[in-house]
């Protein structure tokens, strides 16, 4: 094996990780939240706020822990996409002098997003 | 019957006598079947034998007469006069390289990375193995299909021309020495991945892209180098995340 002098492969990974949950599974999501739901497609009571927390809010029940576990997948890893993408678009639009402090404040940010996602999935809900 | 001519904007640079690119425009005789290399070569002959420029085969092969034709990297023996015509041509050296003299650019920078990249074969048994007829390391066609696209390159640097990358980080490796080494890594008889690795996989290789993708849609032989760099950005977080999960494992 070799060895390079970098982590970027890290970053990339959830950068193409989020690149593959967003190709996937948002344009469903907003099918469903944006389109269908507001245009009166579904009916009302499959879609119910309350009913939806209250499913999420069973963690006995594996497949509610699963639903949880998807979720946090898709939302942490787009999270993470954004923070790759949002770095090289500052430095591609010339800042260039900060490089480290751009890549701690972007993935730090995406770090504290999955954080929140992580409590509002499995603590809160 | 007076023949139809057309305007060339030509950038020049002579050091030690001007101190920044002047534009010089010339008048020269339109054919259709004229490429802008023969309108410089006519200036060349007919109008100032000072114009210094690179060419040599004039027939998309050699990958020296590289400039920038109407603001866009492309081989000046392929790039014809009737895609200007009747507007006057504007040929400059390439972008993102020091001009040496006039329409010639020094190509230092990328022979040097070229060559870190160690483009040939490499093999670990090659004082054991045996020579001659008989004895050549066979591969089949779809092993071959694995590489061949990336073997195409002509060594043009359009596609460093084109780089937006390239110009604002000169570090970077740049386009066309990674799709060589993809495609020396990729051919079933090399053995030296692992000492390119280490190269193009550095913080200066494949993660400088950003996948705007000018390179290939300048590269005059199809090469596809963004394709290259996806490809061993790939490979790289695979290698990457196998040995971290698994330190013990050794291929
Ligand atoms: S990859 Fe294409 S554009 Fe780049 S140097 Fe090779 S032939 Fe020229
Ligand atoms: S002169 Fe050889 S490629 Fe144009």
């Amino acid at each position: 094996m070799y060895k390079i002098n970098t982590n970027e492969p890290f970053w990339w990974g959830l950068f193409m990780g989020g690149a593959g949950m967003i190709g996937m599974f948002l344009p469903v999501l907003i099918l469903v939240f944006g389109l269908a739901i507001p245009g009166g497609a579904v009916p009302p009571a499959s879609y119910d706020t309350v009913r939806l927390i209250h499913l999420l809010g069973q963690p006995a029940s594996v497949g509610n822990l699963l639903v949880k576990v998807f979720l946090f997948g898709v939302f942490s890893l787009t999270f993470f996409h954004w923070a790759h993408r949002f770095r090289y678009l500052l430095f591609d639009l010339g800042l260039h002098g900060g490089r480290t402090a751009v890549e701690y404040l972007c993935y730090s940010a995406a770090l504290a997003a999955t954080i929140y996602t992580a409590v509002t999935l499995f603590v809160i809900a | 019957m007076t023949e139809s001519t057309i305007k060339l904007a030509v950038t020049r640079y002579r050091p030690g006598q001007d101190r920044e690119p002047t534009v010089q425009t010339y008048t020269v005789p339109y054919h259709d079947d004229w490429v802008v290399l023969d309108a410089l070569q006519y200036v060349k002959d007919n109008i100032d034998g000072t114009l210094s420029f690179r060419w040599s085969c004039h027939m998309g092969v050699c990958g020296s007469c590289g400039m920038m034709v109407d603001g866009t990297p492309k081989l000046t023996c392929a790039a014809f006069l009737r895609e200007s015509y009747p507007r006057e041509v504007r040929v400059e050296p390439l972008a993102n390289f020091p001009v040496v003299r006039d329409l010639i650019v020094d190509i230092d920078d990328f022979m040097h990375k070229l060559s870190e990249v160690k483009p040939y074969i490499i093999r670990e048994d090659l004082d054991s193995l045996p020579l001659g007829l008989g004895h050549e390391l066979r591969q089949t066609p779809a092993e071959l299909e694995d590489f061949k696209q990336f073997g195409m390159c002509i060594n043009c640097m359009l596609c460093y021309s084109a780089c937006p990358v390239y110009a604002m980080e000169p570090k970077f490796l740049g386009p066309a020495a990674i799709a060589l080494a993809h495609r020396y890594n990729m051919d079933s008889r090399d053995q030296g991945r692992n000492q390119r690795m280490p190269v193009i996989g550095s913080s200066e290789g494949i993660w400088e892209c950003t996948f705007v993708g000018e390179c290939s849609v300048v590269c005059p032989k199809h090469v596809d180098p963004a394709a290259a760099i996806q490809r061993t950005k790939l490979a790289t977080t695979n290698d990457w995340f196998k040995s971290m999960l698994m330190p013990w494992g050794n291929r």
